[in-house]
């Protein structure tokens, strides 16, 4: 067999075995599309803003128990910076974000206990995360006083509502199934379709929120909020992935120089088989 | 042998070392067989000159075996197999161990890539023939490492402890429960506990670890010993030994090494770069070799709505799920599951086609094998999903589930497969076999 046919043949092989596999798997069952995370790792003011609301809102009840505080460094912060700015549910600054707060308590307050978010990015995916903390709204029949579009009935309050303010539901009602789309595909933020009735009274309703009683950010502030907490939540979530892919990338450009050389080895030896 | 009787050891290194080096081989051969062992397994191994891109497989899941081992070594360092430190003890090797996050990937993304490679390896053998006589024992103890795999996979499943691993766990034992008469104590005492819990965990580990590897071990090299003993097949699907030169060497033959080592470490390489190109830039696999889930801790108050086996699985699961119970009992789809691994076993004895090669074997068999491809895909598709993925049929067909459908049919051409080869493997029109290998 010719060799360079064979390379390729290898080659196409392996890419096709990659382009099947990559097709994603679903992260979370969740109705229409999620709004897109502005993720870049690079970005470390960014990082560094998102840590700041990770530890003054979410560590209040959300532990990220395998997340050490001196870890923060990695992000461009002194340990002086940590210590002064962000430590307010540890001593040191090598201990790990845990809360006062106990599972137990937690589940009397609450009815769930909040999930540690050490990892959450890597379960739910940043996008669910970034629409999920846009998507809360006033409901007076819950028990908190909130609900959020994309996660029904959910336990938690909306821990940011003084930033974005107050959002409220709106529920539009169209007869044909056509003009519910058009109309979603025009609502610029997340918003879920639903039918109600049966047969000729079926309606499709479009549920969206919309803010009625403003906060202390206007709606990009509040978006670029919540980019910078989903940002840190994905850091978070594996702090060690941009030098991973550095570190890839050098053992990819040796096993390409070893490619070579082996190539030229085999193509040597097998030079008397015939 | 006697020591004496042994042909002298001839090591062609110049230099002040030469004789050194020969010495301390003479030592060693006058006490241990090396130099029989080099020339009889390596350096006088006679391979067909005509292995194409299918014969780098079987030297990758060796290498995949040695990563695997490797990484397990030093994983279990830090690893902890108890239901209240694991999740987060293999998070503090993602994170604080030096390198830990390479080590896991190493080992998460080596087992996805040990059932690509064995999977590619045993399609070879359907390609060529390779479990025809006299390679029937060699093609067993390939199976039986097969079943020991999976065992090895879904044992590591566990240890993570996230939500899939729990839950898969629990949906596998229990499928052991549904076995008439001994199912109901036979789970329990998988479990040793109820439910799955730290007592399943710590067992698991235990097989993990120690037992199955070891059984592993001894049976790839019954693998290599049968291979080596009938020598191997090749894509012509004709003995090579039958024509041999004056020193009785096979006239199609070549020395395993040096030529299949340099071809070998060749295609070491290139396995390599594909695998560090999903180990360094998609370890996740977009979900398939790390599930989403798996990163929620094991909570075993909560199950999760949708339950999905890894992907090296998923075609088994189509199976189980596609199977409806019947006389109150889960036990016919598991069976089933059961009977497609079993079934491979036969194998050597249901094809009586007069050829192994497809080279030579004729349209049936071709058609067969692709039906075959195209069935084990779709199932394995099927398995990703929920069964009411394609909707469903009117109700003319009672409105049942497509994919449920689907999946019966593509079952029932994956065992069809195997129980009429009997017949059609010698009705179909081969062509005849060359004297000689074609290269």
């Amino acid at each position: 067999m010719n060799a360079m046919t064979s390379l390729a043949r290898t080659l196409a092989f392996a890419c096709a075995c990659i382009a099947l596999l990559l097709s994603p798997v679903a992260s979370a069952s969740g109705p229409g599309k999620l709004d897109h995370a502005p993720i870049d790792l690079r970005d470390a003011a960014s990082l560094q803003s998102g840590a700041k609301i990770f530890v003054n809102y979410c560590l209040n009840c959300h532990p990220a128990s395998v997340m050490r505080y001196n870890r923060l460094r990695d992000l461009g912060l002194t340990e002086e910076q940590i210590r002064e700015n962000l430590l307010f549910s540890a001593d040191k600054v090598g201990e790990m974000m845990n809360v006062g707060l106990t599972r137990k308590d937690a589940k009397e307050s609450f009815g769930a206990a909040p999930p540690d978010l050490s990892v959450i990015a890597r379960s739910r995916g940043a996008d669910w995360l970034y629409t999920y903390m846009r998507a809360f709204y006033r409901d007076s029949g819950s028990l908190t006083g909130w609900n959020n579009l994309l996660f029904d009935r959910v336990a938690m309050p909306h821990a940011l509502w003084t930033l974005s303010g107050q959002a409220a539901l709106e529920v539009r009602d169209f007869k044909t199934e056509d003009a519910a789309i058009a109309a979603k595909l025009q609502t610029r933020s997340f918003s879920r379709l639903e039918t109600s009735g049966e047969g000729d009274g079926k309606r499709y309703l479009l549920k969206t929120t919309r803010i009625s009683t403003p906060g202390l950010q206007t709606a990009a502030q509040y978006d670029a909020t919540v980019g910078d907490l989903v940002n840190y939540l994905v850091w978070m979530s594996e702090p060690d992935q941009l030098f991973r892919k550095h570190v890839g990338i050098v053992v990819l450009f040796v096993l390409l120089v070893l490619l070579v050389l082996t190539r030229a080895l085999y193509k040597n030896f097998w030079k008397d088989v015939h | 042998m006697a020591a004496t009787q042994k042909e002298p050891v001839n090591i062609t290194c110049a230099g002040p070392l030469n004789g050194m080096a020969s010495g301390l081989l003479t030592w060693i051969d006058q006490r241990f067989p090396l130099m029989e062992n080099w020339r009889s397994h390596l350096a006088e191994y006679y391979a067909p000159k005509n292995f194409n891109f299918w014969y780098y497989f079987g030297s990758l899941a060796m290498l995949v075996l040695v990563l695997q081992i490797v990484t397990g070594i030093f994983l279990t360092m830090h690893y902890k197999p108890d239901a209240t430190l694991a999740f987060a003890s293999v998070e503090y090797i993602m994170r604080e161990v030096p390198f830990g996050w390479l080590i896991r990937y190493m080992h998460s993304t080596g087992s996805s890539a040990f059932f690509i490679v064995v999977y590619l390896h045993m399609f070879r053998g359907l390609l060529y023939g390779s479990y025809r006589k006299p390679r029937e024992l060699l093609w067993i103890f390939g199976v039986v490492i097969y079943l020991c795999m999976m065992g090895e996979a879904f044992f590591g499943y566990l240890l993570p402890w996230g939500q899939m691993s729990y839950w898969g766990a629990q949906v596998i034992v229990n499928l052991f429960a549904t076995i008439p008469v001994i199912g109901p104590d036979l789970s329990l005492w998988i479990r040793g506990d109820y439910v799955v819990s730290d007592a399943t965990l710590n067992r698991f580990f235990a097989l993990h670890v120690i037992a199955i590897p070891l059984v592993l071990l001894g049976l790839v090299a019954a693998h290599l010993l049968a291979l080596h003993e009938v020598g191997s097949n090749n894509p012509d699907g004709i003995e090579i030994k039958a024509h041999k030169d004056a020193q009785g060497r096979p006239l199609d033959g070549i020395p395993f090494h040096p030529y299949y080592v340099v071809k070998d470490i060749y295609g070491v390489v290139v396995f390599l770069i594909v695998f560090a190109i999903i180990l360094f830039f998609m370890p996740e696999m977009g979900g398939y070799f790390l599930e989403h889930n798996n990163f929620i801790p094991a909570d075993p108050l909560k199950t999760p709505e949708h339950i999905v086996v890894v992907w090296y699985f998923t075609p088994y699961y189509s199976m189980l799920r596609a199977i409806p119970p019947m006389f109150n009992s889960q036990f016919p789809g598991v069976a089933v599951m059961g009977a497609a691994t079993m079934i491979l076993f036969l194998l050597p004895w249901l094809d009586r086609s007069p050829v192994k090669s497809i080279r030579y074997k004729g349209p049936i068999f071709k058609w067969a094998l692709a039906l075959f491809v195209v069935a084990l895909v779709v199932l394995g598709y099927l398995g990703t999903v929920l069964t009411n993925e394609w909707g469903q049929f009117g109700a003319w067909m009672g409105g049942a589930e497509r994919a449920t459908v689907a999946a019966r049919v593509f079952t029932l051409i994956y065992f069809l497969f195997f129980i009429l080869m009997p017949w059609y493997s010698v009705i179909d029109k081969t062509k005849p076999e060359p004297q000689r290998v074609t290269g």
